[in-house]
């Protein structure tokens, strides 16, 4: 049967199980947008690019599955740029499609050309530029098995408009589906390896077993590979202790006696220092980032590395493990199990002196601040502290970038997977407006909040009218320290309280009045006692998006921190607890 | 004695890497390839590029200027672009390269059978004769290559153009299998 490209692209876009495409129209990918009227998937009309791209994102985080942005060529492509990097760098399966000048234009610097699979090579797992339309439905094939699989990550395809417009001959095509062994016999250089190697399993167990100071070092891999249940088991018959980097949060609940929490720069005291301690860390989908080692060459000196990754290229890209296994974190965990299991109990190291250390720590170094006085800005801490009390367990929390998102990791309780999305890699201002709108759109029953700065909410806000008129019930709190108040701590920290560039006035915009104006119900919350009430009346609303503006205090700054440069055992603690330990 | 001057001049700079990339032959990879190597700012030494036997994949050979450490993770990375195929590392000991050069040198009169002398001692060939110049070819190992172009330079080299090394895995010669290797 013959149907035209833009047929094609739509029908592939069905047969992936996509539900919902996020995007904006223009000239090169309007014959695309016409048979979206005729298809079941649902279209949210964003209000800026980069906004698509981070619901895609959002989506993706939030349910696991593709998340799906489409968007015109020249202006659309570079606006999801970001989103792109941003999903690169975070594992975020995503697939977006870019209209593109027509075949015979391209290289012509015809009108909205940009070199789309040029500018986005660097920031995607793989891009394609498709030039024939009977190409579209293998293209399509591809991207959903590239994106999902192996490490996941976004993936572009770059749709020339004469072969998806019905008006052009070049756009004609018999339509056919793509099997999967048509999809793999295509890509002979993709083959992820899944299963560990037995013997490289068994050399894990043994280290596992005969360490005294062991931790389990959990990333964002965790999540992707689906293997929260297989990380619990193995923690709980090893009775070794887990820390949860900040793209794990809620990979290993934070209730269980276990956990240790986040490590990093502004990790909690025991979770930084149990690392630093360790004489084996057993690296699961985590990849030794430098806002968790510190200062390289002082981390983690006496510990051995046991690490499990998909991707071979993050075995030894920063610190040489003593056993390298490649493979799908949720099999290589499950075998590892197993194999610590068959050992004979007798030669397993008793843990006891070890938790009974960090127990200490974590006594003597809890997160701390000080409640605010009546009539003054409130603690960001408190706030978020009652934002967590009072929405239910799973609910969804998305964060933007700077304080609010350290304190947010800090002190929620992540205690279900796939309820944290945030920017991490790229660390994105502006995400968590249109992430947490993603995120509820693709689990439209949770309640989903995104904790927001003022910087951060200024550069995406916009999307907030795209959740109005949609009628996604996102929730948003901002909390409004009138700064760039991640700057400026580094800037009080380091350069001598030289505030530079980082004021931005606490009435300008009037977020309340901004909001409002976005169709949603907004309210400003000044004194702690507000502020449960505020956050009760947000959590009932269900009809459209809420956005609590908090008065926060610009002097607070987030502790523990690891300043920049330093080892990890330079560890700064809040100033009432001292000097940190040693 | 180091490991480089026992095995002569064969070895090329210590930081040289000879990588052979089998990839898809298709638009864009080279492309790819290549950035990885910008992204870090190593320089890309020389290139070759041209389909295999089967026409579905090319292979690249590349000679970078790259620490091993560095090269190690560059490795890693070419083997996670989607259309690359398999990439190996030739040691140049293990391996055998050959490269193509077109030259044209000044060659009066006077000069002129010297130099056919020359090239005829290094087995290449005489491709033009113009009235003053003489255009030669040399296909051999790289160094035999820069020996010539040495020689050749105090004549005037007016025109020099390599093409970059292409390089292919020694065979094995074990003794049971003695008798392909004599052939
Ligand atoms: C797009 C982008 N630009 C700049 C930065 C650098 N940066 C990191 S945190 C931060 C301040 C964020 O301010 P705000 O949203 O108010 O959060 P706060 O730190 O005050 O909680 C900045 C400018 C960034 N991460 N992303
Ligand atoms: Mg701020």
């Amino acid at each position: 049967m013959n149907i035209s490209g833009g047929e094609a692209l739509i029908r592939s876009l069905e047969l992936e199980g996509v539900e919902v495409i996020f995007g904006l129209p223009g000239g090169a990918i309007l014959p695309v947008y016409d048979p979206i009227i005729d298809s079941p998937i649902r279209h949210v009309l964003v209000r800026h690019e980069q906004g698509a791209g981070h619901m895609a994102e959002g989506f993706a985080h939030a349910t696991g599955r593709p998340g799906v942005a489409m968007v015109t060529s020249g202006p659309g492509a570079t606006n999801i740029v970001t989103p792109l990097a941003d999903a690169y760098m975070d594992s975020v399966p995503m697939v977006c499609i870019t209209g593109q000048v027509p075949t015979p234009s391209i290289g012509t610097d015809a009108f909205q050309e940009c070199d789309t699979v040029g500018i986005t090579r660097g920031v995607t797992k793989h891009n394609e530029l498709v030039t024939r339309a009977e190409d579209i439905p293998l293209a399509i094939r591809q991207a959903f098995h590239i994106a999902t699989t192996g490490r996941p990550g976004p993936v572009l395809v770059d749709i020339p408009k004469d072969i998806v417009d019905p008006m052009n001959p070049n756009s004609d095509m018999s339509w056919y589906w793509p099997s999967d062994a048509d999809v793999s016999s295509s890509l002979p250089g993709y083959k992820p390896t899944m299963k560990g190697h037995p013997r490289k399993i068994k050399d894990a167990a043994e280290l596992i077993a005969r360490a005294e100071r062991p931790v389990l070092y959990a990333g964002g891999g965790i999540l992707k590979a689906r293997a929260a249940e297989a990380l619990l088991e193995l923690a709980e018959m090893t009775g070794i202790p887990v820390v949860t980097t900040l793209m794990a949060r809620g990979a290993f609940p934070d209730d269980h006696e276990l956990c240790l929490g986040m490590p990093g720069m502004h990790g909690n005291y025991t979770a930084v220092t149990a690392m630093q301690r360790s004489d084996l860390l057993i690296a699961l989908g985590s990849r030794f980032d430098d806002r968790v080692t510190g200062k390289l060459d002082g981390f983690a000196p006496e510990a051995k590395i046991i690490h499990v990754d998909i991707d071979p290229a993050e075995l030894g890209k920063v610190r040489r493990p003593d056993v390298p296994i490649v493979g799908d974190c949720r099999l290589v965990i499950e075998e590892l199990t197993r194999a610590v299991a068959a050992l004979d109990p007798e030669r397993r190291v008793d843990l006891t002196p070890w938790r009974q250390t960090l127990s200490g720590w974590q006594e003597r170094y809890p997160l701390v601040y000080e409640q605010s006085d009546d009539g003054n800005l409130l603690k960001p801490q408190y706030v978020l502290e009652q934002l967590r009390d009072r929405s239910p367990s799973d609910t969804i929390v998305a964060s933007g970038v700077g304080q609010h998102q350290m304190w947010t990791s800090q002190y929620w309780r992540f205690n279900h997977p796939y309820t944290w999305v945030n920017s991490g890699g790229l660390g994105t201002m502006g995400f968590s407006v249109p992430a947490a709108i993603g995120a509820k759109v693709g689990c439209p029953d949770r309640t989903v909040w995104a904790i927001d700065g003022d910087g951060c909410f200024q550069m995406t806000a916009q999307e907030l009218v795209t959740a109005a008129t949609e009628r996604i019930p996102v929730k948003i709190a901002i909390l409004n320290n009138a700064y760039l108040g991640m700057v400026r701590q580094w800037q009080e920290m380091f350069y001598e309280e030289r505030y530079s560039e980082v004021y931005l006035s606490p009435d300008l915009p009037d977020y309340v009045k901004w909001s409002e104006a976005m169709g949603c119900i907004a309210l400003r919350v000044e004194s702690p006692d507000e502020v449960g009430p505020a956050i009760d009346k947000a959590n009932e609303i269900d009809d459209r998006p809420v956005v609590l503006e908090f008065r926060t205090d610009s002097g607070e700054k987030v502790f523990p921190m690891v300043p920049s440069g330093k080892t990890n055992d330079e560890i700064v603690v809040d100033p009432v607890q001292g000097e940190g330990g040693r | 004695m180091s490991p480089q001057s026992a095995a002569g001049r064969d070895v090329p700079a210590p930081r040289h890497h000879v990588l052979s990339v089998l990839v898809e032959n298709r638009s864009g990879v080279l492309a790819r390839v290549a950035s990885l190597f910008a992204r870090r700012g190593y320089n890309i030494y020389s290139l070759a590029v041209a389909p295999t036997d089967d026409e579905r994949f090319s292979r690249i050979t590349v000679v970078v200027d790259v620490e091993s450490a560095p090269l190690e993770q560059v490795v890693k990375q070419l083997n996670k672009l989607v259309n690359v195929i398999k990439i190996s590392e030739l040691d140049p000991r293990d391996s055998v390269e050959r490269e193509l050069m077109l030259v044209t040198v000044k060659a009066p009169v006077h000069v002129r059978s010297e130099l056919i002398e020359l090239v005829g001692v290094f087995r290449g060939r005489i491709l033009d004769v113009g009235h003053d110049e003489l255009a030669v070819s040399l296909d051999e190992h790289p160094a035999r290559l820069d020996d010539l172009e040495e020689l050749l330079r105090p004549y005037g080299i007016i025109d020099l153009q390599r093409t970059g090394r292409v390089a292919l895995p020694k065979l094995e010669r074990t003794p049971s299998t003695g008798l392909r290797a004599a052939g």
